[in-house]
């Protein structure tokens, strides 16, 4: 069996980012990059599946500058086997990512796509559903467990009252919410390792994808600040001004 | 052209999501000439979530799909469902909840159109505005598609009242396919109100060291009607269930007030109580990022003050 997992390179989690003051974008000259957060448990659970035999390839792939390699290194290092940079200068949207990601469906016909659910910069939550549905599959989405099993795959998805389980037919998309699984560190022997795995380059013209989006971000501003409120000194203080001040109780 | 909002419902009843979507719809009709407004409810047995629809002021028409296939609301039943009604209509929408979610981009690729997440505000029928990097940043975005494919913020949107009667309309289209079957599911059972439209909610973090200790919240939650939240590290600690999180991966909520307990204040926590009225943090750290949102912090250990305020209250 092989395994598709797509990384996306995105500002590090514990970084807080500012709008520019342009209103063009996000500061983000000097920040700390990193794997997306829901993409490492994509690439480790692609692993695990790997370490109890049930697939054979993993095939790691990153769409944008060619910085991203970076991420790619990440992924090989802990386990994925070869690479796929798709290059693009600016920010790809989900449907143009959705497409690049069906034609390389198309070339290498693996037999599980995982990914995460969402990036934590864009927060749009939709590359892994518009996959499916172009490539005509099933979807598990936000999976807090995956099982293989004879050709199917029972994902445990985590929805807002509770758990759903679904079944799936082979080949299918799964998308993966927080508790699928704990990620790894890549170790140095395996880092170094992963310097000689293949990563080929392609472009959005060699899968024949126009990147151009319907979409247009117009500005990005900052959200309206929360003005400082007081520290109180007693529950006594806290419970009189939420019922004489702020009068929510 | 008119606007689809895409109910959410458990077959017998509507449910409260809805109602925030149809307002958002209603704020996009008002930059229209002559839009109506209609709901599909797309489930099975499910006339009683239609009934309920058919009562939502503005809305002029409900569409129900009632088929055996549409039972638990797969995507992959629905999608195709939704693509070959969406031809007559400008917008379609749902509340950005793991159903919208889950269901909205697939319809969006299968009409080959962008979808617009999460949107917070409208600014006219084609442009809108949407929460990016956790909530630090506010994207006004426009699309030039023929069909807008959008999930709402419910907490963005006051929910539309009722009064209404639309007539019902039943659409026998039914989607057969062999990619994905429902197995079963596992839903939480809760005597407090819905942490996404509670108007009191109370939140525990790390700090409450274990998932016995919310007891300790539930007392209180119980003086306040409240629901009850959990950050991350609380949910990931095993304290609690995954649905009780609140932050940019999980529930955004908005009361009236939000008691944050044990909570240290990540980025990502924020992201999901930040627009909450008014906003208390109970947290032994003076240092602890979330009394710089709070409109009251109270230093205290948690195990000292809990068992207080609840005598206070």
């Amino acid at each position: 069996m092989k395994i598709l997992v797509a990384v996306k390179r995105v500002v590090d989690a514990n970084v807080k980012v500012r709008v520019k003051s342009d209103g063009t974008g996000m500061e983000l000259a000097n920040a700390k990059m990193a794997m997306n957060p829901f993409c490492e448990i994509a690439v480790e659970q692609a692993v695990r599946m790997k370490e109890q035999g049930q697939a054979e390839e993993i095939v790691a792939v990153s769409i944008g500058p060619r910085v991203c390699q970076e991420q790619l290194r990440t992924a090989l290092a802990l386990g994925c086997d070869r690479g796929i940079l798709v290059t693009a200068d600016s920010d790809v949207a989900p449907l143009q990512v959705a497409r690049i990601l069906k034609a390389l469906l198309d070339r290498e016909a693996p037999d599980l796509v995982i990914l995460g659910k969402q990036s934590i910069d864009s927060d749009n939550n939709q590359v892994g559903q518009m996959l499916a549905a172009l490539a005509g599959m099933g979807q598990g989405t936000f999976a807090c467990k995956a099982e293989l099993d004879d050709g199917r795959i029972t994902v445990t998805r985590e929805i807002d009252g509770g758990e759903q389980t679904v079944s799936l037919k082979l080949p299918a998309v799964v998308t993966t919410d927080l508790r699928l699984n704990e990620p790894r560190y890549a170790s140095l022997p395996n880092i170094m390792k992963a310097k000689r795995k293949p990563i080929d380059e392609l472009s959005p013209a060699d899968l024949g994808v126009d990147t151009a989006s319907k979409l247009a971000t117009l500005r990005v501003s900052p959200p309206a600040e929360r003005e400082a409120g007081i520290i109180v000194e007693t529950v006594g203080d806290l419970v009189g001004k939420l019922k004489t001040e702020a009068r929510v109780i | 052209m008119s606007i689809l909002v895409i109910a959410e419902h458990d077959n017998a009843s509507l449910r409260a999501a809805s109602l925030h979507a149809v307002a958002a719809a209603a704020a996009i009709a008002e930059h229209l000439d002559a839009a109506e407004i209609h709901v599909l409810v797309a489930g099975h047995r499910c006339a009683g979530a239609a009934e309920a629809a058919a009562a939502i002021a503005g809305v002029t028409r409900v569409i129900l799909a009632d088929a055996d296939c549409y039972e638990h609301h797969l995507p992959e039943n629905l999608a195709p469902l939704a693509r070959d009604l969406a031809g007559s209509y400008s917008h379609v929408l749902a509340p950005a909840t793991t159903t919208g979610k889950n269901l909205m981009p697939r319809i969006a690729a299968l009409l080959d159109v962008a979808q617009i997440s999460d949107i917070s505000a409208v600014a006219s029928a084609d442009t809108f505005v949407r929460p990016i990097y956790a909530g630090n940043a506010l994207a006004t975005v426009q699309s030039s598609d023929p069909v807008k494919v959008i999930t709402v913020r419910i907490t963005a949107f006051d929910p539309q009242g009722g009064g209404g009667a639309a007539p019902i309309e039943n659409c026998d289209i039914v989607v057969e396919q062999d990619l994905a079957a429902f197995v079963d599911e596992n839903l939480s059972v809760s005597e407090r109100p819905e942490l996404t439209s509670a108007k009191v909610v109370i939140s525990g973090g790390r700090g409450m060291q274990n998932g016995e200790n919310f007891v300790l919240l539930e007392k209180i939650a119980d003086k306040l009607n409240a629901a009850i939240g959990a950050s991350r590290a609380a949910v990931d600690a095993g304290f609690v269930p995954n649905d009780m999180q609140v932050g940019q991966t999980g529930k955004i909520v908005a009361p009236e007030l939000y008691i944050a307990v044990g909570i240290s204040g990540a980025i990502q926590h924020l992201a999901g109580m930040k627009d909450s009225k008014v906003i208390v943090a109970i947290n032994k750290d003076a240092e602890a990022p979330i009394f710089q949102v709070a409109d009251y912090g109270l230093v205290a250990d948690l195990f000292k003050a809990l068992p207080e305020l609840e005598q206070a209250l």
